[in-house]
């Protein structure tokens, strides 16, 4: 008996040891997110806060250069999105992708020794010229989610030739044949931040034109459909969400109501712009350098390798802590101008007029729909 | 208040932790003792407050009404009363009356000779509300971590509390202390059915003995855990049930600062399969 007790508190002493070794001890950073007394708040290890910190550095800046001077167009050939820069800027930021992107492999990532700079050989240096425009782009018109920091190669590169998180498109593991796999249910999935999820929630909100929005906005049920798919759908993608900002759903959103805006933190809003950049990024930037892409720069399904949260913010609630990088490269903060061969110019004015036309009558017609939806009483 | 004509037989002086033959004494049929003045004083003065925090709050509607703790900024130490101070002092008031409703109920039972098993029991229950506005608040170094207190308003905590960490399902505590909870209604749904059926016959028939309840269960699942029996496993899965609950919340933060899917990692990671 005595021998039982003893082997019975020994196992017991060595389970618990087991179960406190993957815990975090307190003391505790926590952080207020709303209301007192609502419990949004963040809890976070010290030591997991020191790892955000050290991971997410700003590397040292190459002294600025002046923009005076000819332009890289006129010097060099084949410059199709930083052709505006001086020729100064342009080198001063070819050597600094080179530092963000390929630190090991040199200019030689991009561009053949021997061989023209102009030429384009290679395909890294005609997806490095969309990935420029790309972020350009970002820096410009996305201002309601990178506005204050900005992006720059680094935010997303870090050092590595690819960012160290992208995604392809979901495929099944093996299963039985004639059952369709739900995607879901799949052990240690990063992307589902290892809940029984789906494990490609990116693939509906991220690339393809799909509404995160499941929830009623009535207490009891009266008409309103949603899925239990596509509800764990936007589950999985919100954990997504959570886990690459290091964040958790209180840092948005008042879970007594998860749909209303007037109950959430602003961020939320940020979160919105930042699906529909991520949306536009994949579709309109990424998408199109597949054509060059060698395979194993592709998904199984011989897709591109795509953006998330998670491919810039890598942990951190703002990429790099909020650190302003483009402030040290300015160069990055918009595209190229237009060019300005003046049919091109006449044609654009004259787009312009019929877009904003098209536009004036859009508005119209949706106002008096919305007339018609109050009238009606329908709520969204 | 009606009492049974024998009751008085067991209404004995003596057995008192505190205040001697103080208040050893009974009105109507409560016996009143030192934790009845301390309870009744503590309980009264923290529902005074509470219909104060109302008086001074937005709204009236019973099912709004809520009485928040401080900011976090507050850390532990004293607020404001209209800034989570009043909380503080309800907190104190709360748990001041359960701790002398528990120790009068060890008084009532030395008092009958009994075992301290309803205390016991009782004592999980305190023990859950303070792991909840003291323990864990004290942990995670702010009282602002404990739930509000109003009917909709508390719920809306847990609700937010379970999403700091993404998915609370996955909470092993939680899931054993949800699994005790059920297992709690379907033991004394199961009991309360027998005790009916035995003792609620049908018009013309007798009240039916313990043979009878045991020949129901052995016949029904092969095996009758018998009367005493099944009070000692519904202690058990209610103490657990309260037990686990009160883990299951101050793991969560304290202990564990990530999703709760997370968790399970170290299961899939066992050197075993991986």
């Amino acid at each position: 008996m005595k021998i039982f007790t003893m082997k019975l508190f020994a196992s017991t002493a060595a389970i618990a040891a087991l179960l406190l070794s993957g815990c975090d001890l307190p003391p505790q950073e926590t952080v207020q997110r709303g209301y007192r007394g609502t419990g949004m708040e963040a809890v976070y290890s010290p030591e997991a806060l020191e790892e955000i910190i050290a991971a997410n550095q700003v590397p040292a800046a190459i002294p600025a250069v002046s923009s005076e001077g000819p332009k890289a167009a006129d010097i060099y050939q084949n410059v199709e999105v930083l052709g505006h820069l001086s020729v100064g800027e342009f080198t001063r930021l070819m050597a600094a992708i080179t530092q963000w992107v390929s630190p090991d492999q040199g200019c030689n990532y991009c561009h053949v020794p021997g061989e023209g700079f102009e030429q384009d050989t290679l395909y890294t240096k005609k997806v490095a010229r969309v990935m420029i425009a790309m972020t350009q782009n970002a820096n410009q018109s996305w201002g309601a989610h990178v506005g204050g920091a900005g992006v720059t190669c680094y935010t997303c590169h870090r050092g590595n030739n690819v960012p160290e998180q992208v995604w392809t498109i979901g495929v099944p593991p093996r299963h039985a044949s004639g059952h369709v796999h739900q995607m879901q249910n799949v052990a240690h999935q990063e992307s589902s931040v290892f809940a029984s999820l789906p494990i490609d929630p990116f693939t509906p909100y991220l690339l393809e034109d799909g509404v995160a929005r499941d929830q009623g906005n009535t207490a009891l049920p009266q008409g309103h459909e949603a899925s239990i798919q596509s509800t764990e759908h936007i589950y999985s993608l919100m954990m997504h969400y959570s886990d690459a900002l290091g964040v958790n759903c209180t840092h948005c959103h008042n879970s007594r109501a998860f749909g209303s805006w007037e109950e959430s933190n602003s961020e939320r809003v940020k979160a919105w712009h930042g699906q529909q950049m991520v949306k536009q990024m994949n579709n309109e930037y990424i998408n199109p350098t597949n054509a060059w892409l060698p395979a194993y720069r592709q998904g199984p399904l011989g897709d591109a390798q795509k953006v998330n949260c998670a491919t810039c913010h890598q942990g951190a609630y703002q990429p790099l802590l909020g650190a302003n990088m483009l402030a040290d490269y300015p160069n990055l903060g918009s595209l190229a101008p237009a060019p300005t061969d003046l049919v091109e110019e006449a044609m654009d004015v004259m787009e312009e007029m019929v877009e904003d036309a098209v536009e004036a009558i859009e508005e119209m017609e949706s106002a008096s729909l919305e007339q018609d939806d109050s009238a009606s009483g329908e709520a969204h | 208040m009606s009492m049974l004509t024998f009751e008085k037989k067991y209404r004995v002086r003596g057995g008192t932790l505190l205040g001697g033959d103080l208040f050893d004494f009974w009105i109507g049929p409560f016996w009143v003792g030192f934790f009845g003045v301390t309870t009744a004083f503590f309980a009264s003065l923290g529902t005074g407050l509470l219909i104060y925090g109302a008086a001074i709050g937005p709204t009236w509607n019973i099912w709004q009404i809520s009485i928040a703790p401080p900011d976090l900024s507050y850390g532990l130490a004293l607020a404001p009363m209209q800034e989570g101070g009043l909380w503080q002092v309800i907190t104190i008031c709360a748990t001041l009356a359960f701790a002398s409703w528990a120790m009068r109920q060890v008084e009532i039972s030395r008092k009958l000779g009994m075992g301290l098993h309803i205390p016991f029991a009782f004592s999980f229950a305190v023990l859950a509300y303070v792991t909840l506005v003291i323990v864990r608040p004290v942990l995670l170094g702010a009282w602002g971590h404990g739930f509000p207190y109003g009917i909709l308003s508390h719920l809306d905590w847990v609700s937010n509390v379970g999403y700091q960490f993404l998915h609370f399902h996955y909470n092993p505590a939680h899931m054993i202390a949800v699994t005790f909870f059920f297992t709690t209604a379907l033991a004394l749904s199961m009991h309360g059915s027998l005790i009916l059926m035995a003792t609620d016959p049908r018009e013309g028939e007798t009240v039916k003995t313990g043979e009878h309840e045991n020949t129901f269960f052995r016949d029904d699942i092969g095996y009758s855990i018998g009367a005493l029996g099944i009070h000692r496993l519904g202690v058990f899965v209610a103490i657990s049930a309260a037990f686990w609950s009160a883990v299951c919340i101050v793991i969560s933060g304290p202990f564990w600062t990530r999703g709760w899917p997370e968790w399970w990692n170290w299961w899939l990671e066992l050197p075993v399969w991986y």
